[in-house]
């Protein structure tokens, strides 16, 4: 760091960010020569407030993680649950969930050029994606009953059927989307302000992808080949057939022609369901209280492979939760991304990774702003520490700690 | 082929189309058959089983009985998540979730809806 | 004496300007929101704008200089206040000429450029000294294609006077279609002046926020929002009356009514840019000026030359 650098905060308030999350630069002139990421600013405690409530509520408070891949994670927690509680789900159901979490990538996709257009500074591009990414709104509402957490999961089944006049009205929304999805492909491909702006940027390679552990569209367009629906089926994956579209442009531009192109295989995906769509039940009935178990689930949510672990202790509650979103995974790439690169790219290469940071914020590392130390505590660390902190200020648990036997002391 | 203003064709045409924003508090678009809205309640048809209560992730809603089989729901607005979770588990389907999602009000208080079988009645014919 | 104050204030000074700016920002948002589809903003969005600002506090950051700070305001206020009075209107005369009043029209439009510099240099914020930074390096890309553009059409008529050259150009109205690339070099280069996509790198909002007017707030904000306003209208105005030079000879009332047409036109050309591109990044932007932009209009300097040369033979 030389005298002519200066560190600019990027969030947690920036027209940039959708979400608060910090991102502190240190610029040369209009270069960015290192970045620090800081999470945190969204942590809202869900992994502990599923520990205290039914699996049943727990379904609603995981939807809630993120907004627009709510039925990923929901179907990621309840895949999970259904694991441990060893149900058979109908395969009606299954399709359904497909159908569903196919239509949210098509949402989620459309979503991301719009916010991509934006981020360059194309907002007609953003007005359109978003007016076109209405019809598949629409749907998902017909549908599900509801344009953002669609809550159309139940343990054990979905809780909303498809009638035969859906089916048609769905059919007529893709092939609109499509139409509509071609253009973009011709838009991205050969508008010269886009492409200027796109290739080139936020370069990450096939090893550094790998080494930095990056998932999804990240992951895809460095030409790394993998996706849960393929390497690891869920739900209907296993009946339907489509590509798993990779890369080799290792950048920004590269992400968006994946993505772009994912669209079209959602397309596909959707079709081959509503034309296979099994008879039967939607649901089987599911015991309140799960055996115990633990179970870890893997989903390919529209921005990269969502993973979550329920241990279940046999009562109606799980023991433990934990949600590793995808951008917690690609999050690390962005700093190896924006290394040496123009501020200007810093918009487009952050969001180019389609990042949802309240999904992120699970943990918080406390640093002690004066000594600049971190620390981390353990379970038996902390409870200690809660006591000696209560003492002070007059209260004694120690009595109640020999009564209850809590673990560690 | 590679140009700057590759959109411009589309976005001319735009100037001749209807926009695409619908003007919402004049003119009101229907919500799909599925949505969930605020409940509504059957006082006549709830046995007091409580399954609403025990699987409502917010505790928005309480069931208190006001008499023989007589049975009020004190629904929270504020706190309602409109998941429908308890439409699912009521096994005599007292309640339902309705199309309704203007629910803004003034106060906290009055977000607190108190349905038995005089007040639920009244509303119904106010609504 | 009253009359000149008249002009100066009222018509078509001052309020008339602001009111015209007020309505061209009005017309610029209303085309762009439908141009992308949109229904866009009620005709008394901009004065509302204005009228809110003004009465919103008016927070001068501690660091900042404070004089500097809210004199650039005013500065590119009056600026283009003044650099209005010697373009030709519906007239071939203007308010004021003198024999080169050209290069006194573009200094002064250069000015708004120099106080964003100055307001965002001297808040002393990251974002404001950054986008204060990019404003100025901006300025030396866009700069000369612009002087080189309306030079080209001033060498032409052989005047360096605004007003003189409607004359010329009313009566050889076929010459004004060899400016046609001037034309557009011009309005690329007003693109960049008014900070407008693909050239709004100065302020780019999903980078630096507002760029440098990200400290300004209340009733400073608001002067420099109607400057820029002002500025957008003074410079169609100027491109109107180099490019476009017809219609001087109607009368008051067509005359005026084929100006606003004429102003609004360029507003619309501007509209419909800064829809169908993306933002370019500094780099770019430098590049495509110096590297295409610049050197086309040194050609047309040269393309008018030898026309004029083959026409006074």
């Amino acid at each position: 760091m030389d005298r002519y650098d200066f560190k600019i905060p990027i969030g947690p308030q920036h027209p940039a960010l959708k979400e608060p999350e910090s991102f502190l630069l240190t610029m040369h002139g209009e270069k960015i020569s290192s970045m620090t990421v800081r999470l945190g600013y969204n942590h809202r405690g869900i992994e502990k407030a599923c520990e205290l409530q039914t699996y049943i509520q727990d379904m609603y408070l995981i939807e809630r993680v993120c907004g627009i891949c709510s039925h990923s994670h929901a179907t990621c927690f309840i895949q999970a649950v259904e694991e441990i509680a060893g149900l058979q789900v109908p395969k009606r159901a299954l399709y359904i969930r497909t159908l569903v979490a196919e239509l949210e990538r098509v949402h989620s996709h459309l979503l991301w050029l719009g916010v991509a257009g934006h981020e360059i500074g194309f907002d007609t591009l953003l007005m359109y994606s978003w007016r076109d990414r209405e019809v598949v709104m629409d749907i998902l509402a017909m549908l599900t009953g509801n344009r953002v957490n669609y809550s159309v999961n139940t343990i054990g089944g979905v809780r909303r059927d498809i009638t035969a006049e859906h089916i048609p009205q769905i059919l007529k929304a893709i092939d609109t989307l499509e139409e509509r999805t071609k253009y973009y492909i011709q838009i991205a491909t050969e508008e010269t302000t886009i492409i200027k702006r796109l290739s080139g940027v936020g370069m990450l390679s096939y090893d550094d992808g790998v080494h930095l552990g990056a998932v999804g569209p990240t992951a895809r367009a460095s030409g790394i080949d993998r996706d849960v629906r393929r390497d690891d089926p869920y739900a209907s994956y296993e009946d339907v057939k489509f590509a798993v579209i990779t890369d080799k442009h290792c950048d920004v531009y590269g992400r968006a022609v994946v993505r772009v192109l994912e669209l079209m295989e959602s397309y596909k995906i959707i079709r081959q369901i509503l034309a296979n769509l099994p008879d039967g039940p939607i649901a089987v009935k599911a015991p309140r209280k799960i055996p115990a178990g633990e179970a870890l689930s893997r989903y390919e949510a529209p921005r990269g492979e969502d993973v979550h672990y329920v241990k279940a202790n046999g009562t109606d509650k799980p023991e433990r939760v934990k949600v590793r979103a995808p951008t917690l995974a690609n999050v690390q790439v962005v700093a190896h991304m924006l290394k040496d690169r123009y501020l200007a790219d810093m918009p487009i290469v952050i969001a180019a990774i389609d990042p949802c940071f309240s999904c992120t914020d699970r943990l918080i590392s406390v640093t002690d702003a004066g000594k600049g130390t971190k620390n981390t505590m353990t379970w038996p660390q902390l409870h200690s520490y809660s006591i000696e902190w209560h003492r002070k200020s007059g209260i004694d648990f120690s009595e109640l700690n020999k009564k209850f036997k809590v673990p560690g002391n | 082929m590679i140009r700057p203003g590759r959109m411009i064709k589309q976005v001319l045409q735009s100037l001749f189309k209807k926009p695409a924003t619908s003007l919402y508090p004049f003119v009101k678009t229907a919500m799909p058959d599925k949505f969930r809205g605020r409940l509504k309640y059957y006082p006549e048809r709830c046995i007091g089983c409580m399954l609403c209560m025990k699987d409502c992730p917010s505790d928005a809603i309480v069931i208190k009985k006001i008499g023989d089989k007589k049975y009020q729901a004190e629904i929270n607005l504020a706190r309602c998540i409109y998941c429908a979770q308890c439409v699912d588990s009521c096994p005599k389907d007292a309640l339902e979730a309705t199309k309704e999602f203007e629910l803004a009000k003034f106060s906290r208080e009055n977000l607190k809806v108190v349905c038995n079988e005089e007040t639920c009645r009244s509303s119904e014919t106010k609504t | 004496m009253i009359n000149v104050f008249f002009n100066i204030l009222i018509f078509p000074g001052l309020i008339f300007l602001s009111i015209f700016g007020l309505g061209a920002e009005y017309f610029d948002r209303k085309l762009c929101a439908k141009l992308q589809n949109r229904v866009g903003p009620p005709w008394f969005q901009p004065l509302a704008d204005f009228i809110k600002l003004l009465a919103k506090e008016n927070v001068i950051p501690n660091q900042a200089d404070p004089t500097v700070f809210t004199l650039m305001p005013v500065l590119a206020f009056t600026a283009t206040l003044t650099a209005f009075f010697y373009i030709p209107l519906w007239q071939t005369k203007a308010l004021s000429s003198f024999n080169g009043d050209l290069i006194v029209v573009l200094y002064l439009l250069t000015i708004p450029t120099l106080t964003f510099f100055l307001g965002g240099w001297y808040a002393r914020s990251v974002f404001s000294m950054i986008g204060a930074a990019r404003s100025i390096i901006q300025l030396f890309a866009y700069e000369i294609p612009l002087f080189l553009a309306i030079l080209a059409p001033a060498m032409m008529a052989g005047t360096l006077s605004l007003s003189e050259m409607t004359v010329f150009y009313g009566s050889h109205p076929w010459l004004v279609l060899l400016n046609l690339v001037d034309f557009v070099i011009a309005l690329v280069a007003l693109l960049g002046k008014l900070e407008k996509t693909p050239f709004d790198i100065p302020e780019a909002e999903t980078e630096i926020v507002a760029g440098c007017l990200t400290e300004y707030s209340g009733r400073l904000l608001a002067f420099f929002r109607i400057a820029i306003d002002m500025e957008m209208v003074v410079g169609s105005s100027l491109l109107a009356a180099v490019f476009l030079p017809f219609g001087f000879n109607f009368g008051f009332a067509i005359g005026f009514i084929l100006y606003l047409v004429k102003v609004l036109f360029v507003v619309a050309l501007l509209s419909l840019a800064r829809t169908i591109v993306a933002r370019l990044r500094i780099d770019q932007m430098i590049n495509f000026c110096w590297k295409i932009v610049a050197p086309a209009a040194f050609l047309m300097l040269v393309v008018d030359l030898v026309v004029k040369g083959l026409i006074s033979r």
